[in-house]
């Protein structure tokens, strides 16, 4: 019986997902389009006279209405082609997939920080409730999750690059140093694949200043949900009956207090990860980090209409993965939201 | 209908009702703290002519014979690399600020909040599923990166990331009234209040909308500082308010150019941003306390 709702979950999401992914290329083709702006006479330069900005428009498409270009767009989209940069003169999804793994990466590590921290300082501070280490973890939590992601670079950039000269300030791997062969686009793990350990740490070494400043945010957000939940749960019944039928430490604090106050952690995760993906595009500005939030960011700052749209759609998907895999983990570990579909 | 036999005022009635609610919330000092900072960071943005020590520097003004002095009795943050004080221009960028929060959430919490109320009323039928797969779509981004994506296909300006940020922001709204309504709307006074006839706009506004606004204005009050955030991070990257308008997102992107030796360009400017997220944070999560009223 429990199978076939988790299919019947997945499907339904799944199905979900590709709606939502289709009304948010609807949403921004059409913001794209119908906004003020020309992007035929943008495409063309602004000094080019007008017949070479009608043929443009010709050439783009731009001459039929609205919805015959979306789907002229969507069917191109579905076939990989998300359109021609007019920043970098290549195609987008050749852009596309050349930076993602850089980012990716990045966020891959700053998760591994945020949930490893978070699990640590939760604990610590769900075990000594109201006491000393508890109050410290909250203060520096307030602090560390209202000051924004790009300070947090800034300062830790200033302190530990500048001042202190202990990591790089910037960029993803030292100058002189030679790129592995792409063979997965990340790089960390392309310079493993192919041997080259001293590439692998000098690209870890640039990666731990901006993972840190993406991860203080998330990381003390999840230390305080699960703290609360393990307050919570440790004042229940079945705690104190654990507690009288003596059962084995590990087994009392993992299996019966850490396990359930995990949960709403893990729930609160989809958004930190959301957060995250975010964050990157300031990150990345200020650690010059060769990435696809950067290359989003220059596409903004220069009007590429079809690199903004394929970013959006990009972070969109991710986006939707990672919520779909949080929902999954979620409906694994806690057997309530499967039987949940039970009763309603 | 026999009225009461002793009369309470409204006054006595607010004046009673405000006095538990400011008992729940004091209990927690660190509320106590952030409505001390919060309303500090209000007035200082409102009061920002009066108390700059130099309040044309807000604009354009090149002094470069006072250029990057650090922090002194007269310049209290030092000055920028055209020599204008800094702590002046974080004044007046205070109040850009608070003007980019005031003008998104007086959009967007009425908007926000109403779409809400009426999807949660007719919860499944073609009204409710066509506002809440529009809401689902609008926060399939993560805001920030909507924001960013909409500022840019507009034109960068202060006005275009207030556009930019409502857009982004409502649907928040709509989805915690939605949730709110739709378990509120079977309660029994609901009920009996469709029995007797009374208007669906009385129902709407009278009997549910009070109950559901603790949530909402709880969630507005942390949004001051989230606002103030994404705003920021949007001129940060050189997509919100243009320069001359002194805005802090803005005053730290500049001033990380000059990082190690001029720090008090960009520091000070962060550490505003980051003063007025924690304050508002803090009194959020007071405001929070007033409400959850089975806590104790």
């Amino acid at each position: 019986m429990i199978r076939t709702d988790v299919a019947k979950f997945i499907i339904k999401r799944g199905c979900s997902i590709v709606f939502i992914l289709l009304g948010l290329s609807v949403l921004i083709f059409v913001l794209a389009r119908v906004l003020p702006g020309d992007p035929a006479r943008m495409a063309a330069g602004w000094s080019a006279p007008d017949w070479v900005v009608e043929e443009m428009r010709k050439k783009l498409g731009l001459d039929k209405p609205l919805h015959i270009q979306y789907i002229y767009w969507l069917s191109n989209v579905l076939k990989g082609d998300f359109g021609f940069s007019i920043y970098t003169k290549r195609s987008v999804t050749y852009d596309v997939l050349q930076y993602l793994p850089i980012t990716l990466e990045l966020l891959i590590v700053t998760e591994i920080f945020s949930i490893l921290g978070g699990i640590i300082l939760g604990v610590i501070a769900g075990t000594f409730p109201y006491k000393l280490p508890d109050n410290v973890v909250r203060v520096v939590a307030y602090i560390a999750i209202s000051m924004p992601a790009f300070v947090w670079a800034i300062i830790l950039q200033l302190l530990f690059a500048r001042i202190l000269p202990i990591f790089p300030a910037g960029g993803q791997l030292s100058p002189g140093v030679t790129p592995p062969p792409r063979i997965t686009g990340f790089t960390m793990l392309d310079s493993l694949i192919s041997g080259r350990i001293d590439v692998f740490l000098d690209a870890l070494w640039h990666t731990i200043l901006p993972a840190l400043s993406l991860s203080f945010g998330s990381m003390m957000q999840n230390a305080r949900i699960l703290r609360s939940g393990m307050v919570d749960i440790k004042g229940k019944q079945y705690m104190l009956l654990s507690e009288a039928l003596g059962l084995p430490l590990r087994l009392k604090a993992f299996k019966y207090q850490f396990k359930p106050a995990a949960i709403p952690a893990i729930t609160a995760m989809a958004m930190s990860i959301g957060a995250d993906m975010s964050n990157a595009f300031l990150v990345e500005v200020v650690y010059n980090w060769p990435g696809f939030s950067r290359y989003g960011i220059t596409a903004m700052l220069n009007k590429d209409l079809n690199a903004i749209v394929a970013v959006v759609l990009v972070v969109g998907i991710i986006y939707a993965i990672a919520n779909f895999v949080v929902d999954l983990i979620v409906l694994y570990l806690d057997p309530r939201t499967r039987y949940a579909s039970h009763t309603t | 209908m026999d009225r009461p036999s002793v009369r309470i005022s409204r006054w006595d009635l607010w004046s009673e009702r405000l006095r538990k609610w400011w008992f729940r919330f004091s209990r927690s000092p660190l509320s106590v703290a952030g409505f001390i900072i919060s309303t500090t960071c209000v007035m200082l943005a409102l009061l920002a002519p009066l108390i700059a020590p130099h309040p044309e520097h807000a604009g354009w003004y090149i002094n470069t014979d006072e250029a990057l002095q650090p922090p002194s009795l007269k310049y209290p943050f030092g000055t920028d690399q055209y020599g204008r004080c800094v702590f002046s221009r974080v004044l007046f960028g205070m109040r850009y600020s608070f003007i980019l929060v005031g003008v998104v959430l007086s959009i967007v919490v009425p908007l926000g909040t109403l779409l809400g109320l009426i999807a949660g009323y007719f919860k499944n039928t073609l009204v409710d599923y066509i506002i809440m797969r529009i809401a689902d779509i609008f926060v399939a981004v993560p805001p920030l990166v909507m924001a960013l994506a909409i500022a840019a296909v507009l034109k960068p300006s202060l006005i275009n990331s207030m556009i930019a940020v409502s857009l982004t922001w409502w649907p928040w709204y709509t989805r915690l009234t939605y949730s709110s309504v739709s378990s509120l709307k079977n309660e029994y006074y609901v009920i009996y209040a469709e029995l007797i006839g009374e208007r669906r706009i009385s129902i709407l506004f009278r009997e549910i909308l009070p109950n559901c606004l603790g949530p909402i204005l709880t969630k507005a009050t942390l949004d001051v500082g989230w606002v103030i955030l994404v705003g920021a991070a949007l001129s940060f990257v050189g997509l919100g308010a243009q320069p001359p308008t002194p805005d802090l997102g803005t005053m730290v992107s500049e001033g990380a150019h000059l990082l190690p030796h001029y720090w008090w360009v960009s520091i000070f400017p962060a550490m505003t941003i980051t003063i007025i997220i924690l304050g508002f944070n803090l009194l959020g999560d007071g405001i929070k306390d007033i409400f959850v009223e089975e806590r104790w």
